[in-house]
């Protein structure tokens, strides 16, 4: 490939959507590290007026008590980026072993796991979320992200098996076998780094339904308590002044947002640049 | 068509099968006992002895379960720790406000993704049907409470067109009231919903589009509009069907967080108010009926999705 054309594909749409992800997942994560050792104000301290609008002393007014509503707005991301990525792993770690194990069973527990998973996902990850938030002590940090983890861990599993599925159908893996290899090591050497990047990509779309769910978890006052800032609680609370005080409603509602459209375009752009790789191979 | 029909029933009563111990699971996994939540702090000894042998966890857990579902075969989802009224009654009550609520907004959602979906596939190279794909994408990334409380803000609190939430307490003898109350939250989730629906007719629609079938019809001089409504759209519903089921149980879904925006007396403000009042009958009915939909939503939609196409219906024989 020239270096001209490089260039030219560089700015085709495909990467333009990748760039605006990567800008906007950045910028989140960078205001997220940034609240774990700065933020204007402290999070509980009512600091301005009640409802204040956004000024140069609050950059997104504050909320009925009086709190600074941009600390709140930085925590949230915090919060948010925690608990998509623990919920990712936790779903990856489930989804992930059931997956490979359900590839490599005998057929008839096979079809029952792959079974399983259906049944699994027919059930709205949310409502999986908030059985196990009903099934635990009091709602946390910690449950929350459980909650969502379980929740997403039979849509990796299937995808896994799948994936897997494909993989141990080529004739390399017959050549391991015939080699000698365990298959604990084919599947460390061969399985896992060929369903990566696939899998990669589809954890992705997790993480973004992850951060959904818990906005909506908060929301409905099942997520985080205080004082977590998380958005969807900041959107709960802001709800029944939003006539008066409408950016409180607004502001956390484009956070969630953002960071969700953020990790589409990112996946979206990673996704074509797998296909065009795979094309020319 | 029969023997699939016959499967696909025994599979059907199979994952029911499973949902429910699932559940049995899941609730029996509570921390302490019901019986504990029935009485609150304080009670004596004496006292919970009492409430476990009335709701029976005071059996072993072989015959608690044997109890449960001898009961959910009668369709008995017990009583409410807290109202003392039966679970089915007030469910019933309750998914009559629900039902129209995920129902109309589905099939609104399915008015608009269609069309435009078809639309934005045929005119793809189009600058609109480019605007339609980024409409839709930026739809899926929205939070659907947050625009119910947008909607609340502009056509409530603002435009005073439409009431900002809540039902009318004499229900659909009210039904002016009903319906206006309605039209928010239909609206929310049909929006909400259109636009990952509407991605998705878009991509089958390409999909049919660039296929053999429709080309060999216009070679054989057919115009694109007949070759497309005759031999294209049929074969871009069957993928379509099969995640329209998957869609209706979102939106069963969504209708329970909306339901909390707009303050609906539905099936998910009974659930959350069951999960905070520690309300175990409450719950367990609320979650065996909305399995129930959801599985009974997806045996439709594997049904019908034979119907459209006569080659699945091949392979089952």
């Amino acid at each position: 490939m020239s270096a001209s054309k490089s260039i030219l594909t560089r700015f085709s749409g495909t990467n333009a959507t990748f760039w605006l992800g990567l800008l906007l997942v950045g910028t989140i994560t960078l205001t997220g590290l940034l609240s774990l050792v700065w933020t204007p104000y402290d999070l509980s301290d009512m600091v301005a007026g009640r409802l204040e609008a956004p000024s140069w002393q609050h950059w997104a007014g504050s909320d009925r008590l009086g709190r600074d509503l941009f600390t709140q707005l930085m925590i949230g991301a915090q919060i948010a980026l925690i608990v998509g990525c623990s919920a990712v792993a936790i779903g990856a770690a489930i989804g992930v072993t059931t997956g490979i194990l359900a590839a490599f069973a005998t057929r008839f527990l096979d079809d029952a796991l792959a079974a399983f998973f259906d049944i699994l996902i027919a059930f709205p990850t949310l409502l999986t979320a908030m059985l196990v938030v009903a099934a635990s002590d009091e709602a946390s940090l910690g449950t929350a992200i459980l909650a969502l983890g379980i929740g997403l861990s039979p849509i990796v599993g299937r995808i896994t098996r799948l994936l897997t599925k494909q993989v141990l159908s080529q004739d390399y893996i017959t050549a391991a076998r015939v080699s000698g290899s365990s298959w604990p090591s084919i599947v460390f050497w061969h399985i896992l780094p060929n369903i990566l990047p696939f899998l990669g990509v589809n954890l992705a779309l997790q993480f973004g339904l992850a951060v959904m769910a818990e906005a909506s978890l908060s929301y409905l006052g099942l997520g985080a308590p205080p004082p977590n800032a998380s958005w969807g609680r900041m959107l709960q609370e802001a709800q029944g002044t939003v006539y008066t005080a409408p950016w409180g409603a607004i502001l956390p509602g484009l956070a969630i947002f953002a960071l969700v459209i953020g990790v589409n375009l990112l996946t979206d752009g990673l996704r074509d640049r797998l296909d065009a790789s795979r094309r020319q191979v | 068509m029969l023997k699939y029909l016959i499967r696909r029933l025994v599979i059907l009563l199979l994952s029911l099968f499973v949902a429910s111990v699932v559940l049995f699971i899941l609730l029996r996994l509570l921390p302490g006992d019901p019986a504990n939540a029935l009485l609150g702090v304080g009670a004596t000894p004496e006292q919970i002895a009492a409430a476990q042998a009335q709701i029976g966890s005071d059996q072993p857990l072989g015959m608690q379960f044997l109890t449960y579902l001898g009961d959910l075969i009668h369709f008995d989802l017990g009583t409410s720790f807290v109202s003392r009224s039966s679970v089915l009654d007030e469910i019933t009550r309750r998914l009559s406000v629900t039902l129209p609520l995920a129902l109309s907004a589905f099939f609104l959602a399915l008015l608009i993704a269609v069309p435009l979906g078809v639309f934005a596939a045929v005119k793809a190279n189009r600058w609109y049907g480019l605007v339609l794909s980024i409409i839709s994408q930026i739809g899926i990334a929205v939070p659907v409470f947050w625009l119910g409380i947008l909607m609340v803000y502009a056509f409530a609190l603002n435009l005073r067109w439409l009431p900002s939430g809540g039902f009318p307490l004499r229900g659909y003898a009210d039904p002016g009231r009903a319906i206006e109350s309605m039209v928010l939250p239909v609206l929310t989730i049909a929006l909400i919903m259109s636009a990952s629906l509407m991605r998705y007719v878009r991509a089958t629609t390409l999909k049919v589009l660039g296929s053999d079938f429709l080309r060999t019809a216009r070679a054989l001089g057919e115009s694109f509009p007949e070759a497309f409504i005759r031999h294209g759209l049929r074969n871009a519903a069957v993928p379509v069907v099969s995640v329209l089921g998957i869609e209706l149980s979102t939106t069963f879904l969504g209708a329970v967080v909306v339901e909390q925006v707009f303050s609906l007396p539905g099936m998910g403000s009974m659930l959350l108010l069951g999960i905070q009042q520690r309300d175990y009958p409450n719950i367990q009915g609320v979650l065996i009926v909305s399995t129930l939909l959801v599985l009974l939503t997806g045996f439709l939609a594997d049904i019908l999705q034979r119907l459209l196409d006569p080659r699945l219906r091949q392979e089952a024989r």
